[in-house]
């Protein structure tokens, strides 16, 4: 009786322990949440103010805003959009209307898989490659196309995974009454779909708004207000990149701000995405 | 389930005539789906392209080398190849378990109605963007390492014969050690979601007949879960293994972009990506850019060898849970 009761304790202590551990890690991963996002709200909220807004990146020493940042990023995200979502949609449409058991499908999902992790700075390094050191100057159309290439695994994912939701017999329906495919997916598929889409392109925007990497060496930055895509053009990251490094108190507190912009930005769209989730699911 | 299959094939399979608009819409399906294999494909080749002369001038010695001095024009890849390696393991052997501590609170000890937020609270990690740990690593983490925690681990572990060597040395808080924790934070959210996932996927029955038996919670979990879906767990892990080779600006900001070989994890030292991002724009050079382009090649390879691992073991669980329905 007694060593089986001493196996029953030590069974139990192990349990208490192990559940203790995982309940302790869950709590590291939430300090770190929280501790990240307080520094960024405390050091950003001390640096907001309209001037952010209203004037571009100051030369050292000087004020300024980030006027010229924030147009540059927005030129180059819609224009990634652009780009990336029609091919990402089409190319979704295809894995989901394939059926999966062609060999094609089944590799191209595989490939997209392993892009929707691949380091971003390798894109950086492509589109160096084949845009910036052809033409012979860094452009913001190059660093729109990255952005592109980083949004669409993104959004061929997320097409796919929603199309292959949507019930056989809707298509089948679309197509007995003699609508052909392109009609069916277009004006059957997609609109069924639709919630689910949305999502996608906002978890893609999310993803390309934060994104530093790939701009490094494509847009490179730009110190003045420009809305010239063919020539190097200023963006968030590359501006908060820069200036949190530089040794000019100015500089750092306009890093901080931009952090606080950009981290709202992209947590608001990812919130905004899982509400959308909730809401089709519901 | 194989009766959607078949008519969703059936779809798709239909004779490539009819209607002019069809052709076309099918022409532009399959465009865009192979644009994505063009991606990968065109990445491929036009990096290796770019780094070819590093490659032709070095020989297999860029690989073996600890130089790297733009002066001379000596370009070695094995400083930034190591620190991308002591990273990555330094956030593996941090993230694993307190990933699998978070899905295990996530399935087992959590009360229902806990779950959603704090596993969405865990995911909001995934959102922040990298150069905001870049941020938070170089002024907050970094500080707070050098003030508290390197010292301690000095006089705790700096006796040890061998494994000494790894935590001796000044604590700076810029290094290896500081750019690996952040690194497994980073990955964290990934590695927990797919094994909370999977997790899920063990059939009730099974659970059932181990708690039924006597079995606790622990025992549950590491002798009935954790088999079940070993290989889809490690292919979760080799995913986020995949992401913390390659991240860029979060280890940009805290690894203090040192082309110096050193033992001690507490000094500063470069990674690949590091390396692409801090000095790629300042490559006066041809060799010089070629040479970071190469490493670009690497960590390319690197990754793409881990993910796909990362990805077949993960299908491995998919295909065994399809054949048992």
């Amino acid at each position: 009786m007694t060593p089986n009761r001493g196996r029953l304790l030590r069974r139990q202590a192990t349990n208490t322990l192990a559940l203790s551990l995982a309940t302790l890690a869950t709590l590291v991963g939430l300090i770190a949440l929280v501790w990240i996002l307080a520094t960024i709200v405390i050091n950003g909220a001390a640096a907001l103010g309209p001037h952010l807004f209203t004037r571009a990146t100051p030369p050292p020493g000087a004020e300024g805003g980030v006027l010229n940042a924030l147009l540059g990023s927005a030129m180059m995200t819609a224009l990634a959009l652009l780009i990336g979502a029609p091919i990402g949609i089409l190319a979704g449409t295809y894995l989901a209307e394939s059926g999966g058991r062609r060999w094609i499908a089944e590799l191209v999902r595989f490939v997209n898989d392993i892009l929707l992790s691949a380091p971003s700075i390798v894109i950086g390094l492509f589109v160096y490659e084949i845009i910036v050191q052809p033409s012979g100057h860094f452009s913001g159309l190059a660093g729109a196309i990255a952005m592109a290439m980083v949004l669409l695994p993104v959004v061929v994912r997320t097409t796919d995974e929603t199309l292959r939701l949507v019930p056989v017999s809707l298509r089948e329906a679309a197509l007995a009454l003699g609508a052909p495919l392109w009609r069916m997916v277009l004006f059957v598929l997609y609109p069924a779909a639709r919630a689910g889409m949305l999502t996608g392109l906002l978890l893609g925007l999310a993803r390309i708004s934060g994104e530093t990497a790939p701009l490094l060496f494509t847009a490179l930055n730009n110190q003045y207000l420009s809305f010239d895509l063919t020539r190097p053009l200023a963006n968030m990251p590359v501006v908060i990149f820069q200036f949190a490094l530089s040794p000019y108190p100015a500089w750092q507190s306009l890093a901080w701000a931009g952090a606080l912009l950009m981290t709202l930005f992209v947590l608001l769209l990812s919130l905004g995405a899982r509400f959308m989730v909730r809401v089709r699911t519901r | 389930m194989s009766g959607l299959l078949v008519a969703r094939s059936e779809i798709a399979a239909r004779p490539a005539v009819g209607p002019f608009g069809d052709r076309l819409f099918r022409a532009l399906l399959i465009g865009a789906a192979l644009s994505v294999l063009a991606l990968l494909g065109g990445a491929a080749i036009a990096i290796f392209w770019g780094g070819l002369p590093a490659f032709r001038h070095f020989g297999l010695g860029f690989f073996t080398r600890l130089a790297w001095d733009p002066v001379r024009q000596d370009f070695g890849a094995l400083v930034p190849i190591y620190g991308t390696l002591v990273t990555a393991a330094i956030a593996m052997i941090t993230a694993v378990p307190v990933s699998f501590g978070i899905a295990l609170f996530l399935t087992e000890v959590a009360p229902h109605w806990l779950r959603a937020p704090i596993g969405a609270a865990i995911e909001l990690l995934a959102g922040i963007p990298s150069i905001i740990y870049g941020m938070w690593g170089l002024f907050v983490f970094a500080p707070f390492m050098a003030d508290h925690v390197e010292p301690g681990l000095t006089a705790l572990l700096g006796p040890l014969p061998l494994l000494g060597v790894l935590f001796d040395g000044p604590p700076l808080g810029i290094g290896m050690l500081t750019a690996g924790l952040i690194l497994g934070i980073m990955v964290v959210p990934f590695i927990s979601a797919v094994m909370r996932d999977v997790f899920r996927l063990v059939p009730q029955a099974l659970r059932e007949s181990a708690l039924g038996l006597g079995a606790t919670r622990w025992e549950l979990v590491w002798r009935v879960v954790l088999p079940y879906t070993r290989s889809a767990v490690l292919g979760g892990v080799f995913l986020g293994l995949g992401r913390a080779l390659g991240e860029t600006m979060a280890v940009t900001f805290v690894l203090g972009n040192a082309h110096d070989f050193n033992l001690s994890l507490f000094m500063p030292s470069t990674s690949i990506a590091a390396a692409i991002a801090n000095e790629f724009t300042e490559a006066d050079s041809d060799l010089y850019r070629a040479s970071l382009v190469a490493l670009g090649f690497v960590l390319f390879v690197i990754t793409f060898i881990v993910l796909a691992l990362g990805k077949l073991m993960l299908a491995r669980l998919a295909q065994s849970e399809g054949s048992r329905r």
